[in-house]
């Protein structure tokens, strides 16, 4: 008799609790803006997402924040963590800088542009080697082999840096990096098209399946004749390559590479990833859950700048996000598992 | 034995000759050989430690033998690596059912082998396509899961063995290796698994299956060999034994 009271209740619960868990980042998106918009209307007599500028501002706020955690998404996918993104993304930014400086001499900015930017991407792509091979052929663990690597691409894009910023001395690369087409700004359409490419990786392609049974149960890819080997080096080449991106968008919009330019965005990045529903065990996450999470941590910063609220409530803030998260994470594995057996 | 009344023309599926395999200072398996005919189930039972997954591992291309020679379907094979022994029809259901508890029935039976179709000249894995072949396979075995699309994680012990299981059959497996496929089930399940096993047998399907449990040996194989400390000491039709005689020859003396 209390059995069969409690296994629809059980259920609906279950039901419940599925569903936060799936769209809890779009829960917290959805408050958070309307925390905002009503805290405007009260306090200010104005409006927050309403107003494009601010709507414009937050989409390039989230640019650096959503490039690293794309790469990272899917390294996080997989049972791995990438820490080096950050100043990958500051080598990246440096280089680009330089190169686009020695090319100018050569007479065609546009020539020096395409010569920086593949240099920028090229140079990126050797931590990811380094990285990949560390973790896939050394067995070094992600966290210890990408922190090493983060103290590498640091030092070595200060000291290409000379512990300066290096500023770019011709317009071409801030025009691109501050224009606009059609009201939408250049940097937020980079960014969703490189967005659209690695949604589309990750969610269709055999290699994107291929991640999710590598962060379910590596020995099941094993088994399945997955090259686990080389989709890993592959994986840690992508983080490095969006991290690149990050690094040659930062250059375009600041007209100057700084080696520290990705530093404090890095746990920005990887927040924004469990955010969105990854689980750092690995074997879950998406694309568009992380471009949720990362615009969750941007409408908070910026958001709470808007309001006049104290800076540093933003950290404050992003860590409950975090933590109510990955409890409602959690929460649901416990009791899907306990409806499971019980 | 077996091959004295085994029906005409039933060639001998799987032939190891003599297989050895050393880890270290440990001698695992010492020329052990094997025969497999479609359509039977061969019960590998002994103690801890016999060497009964060394055995299957090495036919399955996860180890490679260090003695002896495996001949499949008539002809001498060496395999490299699980995947090529996958290929020639040789699968495997683990003891952790290498299966993706985060990905569907269909991904778990398509694993690594994922079709693609193509929109707009972009390849696309075909989501679709991976259900409705493995609902199929699954429906002819007679396993019936209904959360298709939820990961599998989500399945009972049983179900979970199922799509393994089915997984193989939808890849045309010939030679299927089974260790320990009830270990981790509740009873009702393991009896499910055994009828499974039991069905699989009339489609031809020759079955290795390693079992501590002797109830389930007898219920469901054909033949019955006994492997102590790396050697067979016995192989004998299940017709023609009772349990005391296996245990005597898993314990020796
Ligand atoms: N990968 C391995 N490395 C070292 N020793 C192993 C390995 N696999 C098995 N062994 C050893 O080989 C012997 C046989 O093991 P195994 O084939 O797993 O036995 P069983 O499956 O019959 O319990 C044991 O002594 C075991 O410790
Ligand atoms: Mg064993």
């Amino acid at each position: 008799m209390t059995t069969t009271e409690a296994v629809p209740n059980v259920s609906r619960q279950i039901r419940w609790l599925d569903f936060l868990a799936a769209f809890r980042a779009w829960l917290f998106l959805g408050i958070l803006l309307v925390t905002f918009e009503i805290w405007a209307h009260a306090e200010y007599n104005s409006t927050f997402f309403l107003n494009p500028f601010n709507v414009k501002s937050i989409a390039i706020f989230t640019v650096t924040p959503l490039l690293l955690g794309l790469g990272q998404t899917f390294v996080i996918i997989s049972g791995g963590i990438d820490l080096s993104v950050g100043f990958t993304m500051g080598l990246s930014a440096v280089v680009t800088a330089h190169v686009f400086n020695w090319g100018t001499q050569f007479g065609s900015p546009v020539l020096s542009l395409v010569l920086a930017v593949l240099t920028g991407l090229g140079i990126a792509v050797v931590p990811g080697v380094i990285n990949g091979m560390l973790i896939a052929d050394l067995r070094v663990p992600p966290f210890i082999g990408t922190l090493g690597m983060y103290g590498v691409a640091r030092g070595v894009a200060f000291l290409l840096a000379r512990g300066t910023t290096v500023p770019v001395q011709n317009a071409l690369i801030g025009a691109i990096g501050n224009g606009e087409i059609a009201g939408f700004p250049n940097l937020v359409l980079l960014t969703v098209a490189i967005l659209a490419m690695m949604h589309y990786i990750l969610s269709q392609t055999r290699y994107g399946q291929h991640i999710y049974a590598i962060g379910g149960n590596v020995n099941a890819a094993l088994r399945a004749g997955i090259n686990v080997r080389n989709d890993t080096v592959v994986l840690y080449i992508l983080s490095s390559l969006t991290a690149g991106c990050a690094g040659i968008l930062y250059t375009a919009k600041f007209s100057a590479g700084a080696a520290q330019a990705g530093e404090p965005v890095l746990l920005d990045s990887i927040a924004a990833v469990v955010i969105g529903g990854a689980s750092l065990f690995g074997g879950s996450g998406t694309v568009i859950g992380t471009v949720i999470g990362a615009l969750i941590i941007a409408v908070i910063q910026y958001g709470l700048v808007f309001v006049n609220v104290e800076p540093f409530w933003q950290f404050v803030a992003v860590g409950v996000v975090i933590i109510i998260s990955v409890l409602v994470d959690q929460i649901q594995k416990q009791v899907g598992k306990d409806g499971a057996n019980g | 034995m077996g091959q004295m009344d085994s029906v005409v023309g039933s060639s001998p599926l799987l032939e190891a000759e003599n297989l050895s395999k050393r880890f270290g200072g440990v001698h695992a398996l010492k020329g052990v050989s094997l025969t497999l005919l479609p359509s039977e189930v061969l019960a590998l039972a002994g103690d801890n430690g016999a060497g009964k997954s060394t055995l299957i591992k090495i036919i399955s291309g996860v180890h490679h033998a260090d003695g002896g020679s495996l001949r499949y379907a008539g002809k001498e094979m060496k395999f490299d690596n699980p995947h090529q022994a996958r290929d020639c029809g040789i699968e495997t259901i683990y003891q952790d059912l290498a299966l993706a508890d985060n990905l569907d029935v269909g991904a778990n039976v398509f694993l690594g082998r994922e079709p693609v179709r193509r929109i707009f000249g972009l390849p696309m894995v075909d989501r679709r396509l991976m259900r409705e072949e493995a609902e199929k396979t699954l429906r002819a075995l007679d396993i019936h899961i209904h959360r298709l699309s939820s990961p599998i994680g989500s399945l009972s012990g049983g179900q979970r063995q199922s799509v393994a299981i089915g997984r193989a059959i939808h890849w045309k497996a010939r030679v299927l290796i089974m260790d320990e496929p009830t270990a981790a089930l509740g009873v009702p399940e393991q009896r499910k698994v055994m009828e499974l096993i039991a069905n699989l047998k009339g489609s031809g399907v020759g079955i290795i299956f390693i079992s501590h449990n002797l109830i389930d040996i007898f219920q469901v194989s054909d033949r019955i060999m006994v492997l102590r400390r790396g050697s067979k000491v016995g192989e004998v039709r299940t017709s023609e034994t009772n349990p005391d005689e296996i245990v005597r020859l898993m314990v020796g003396g």
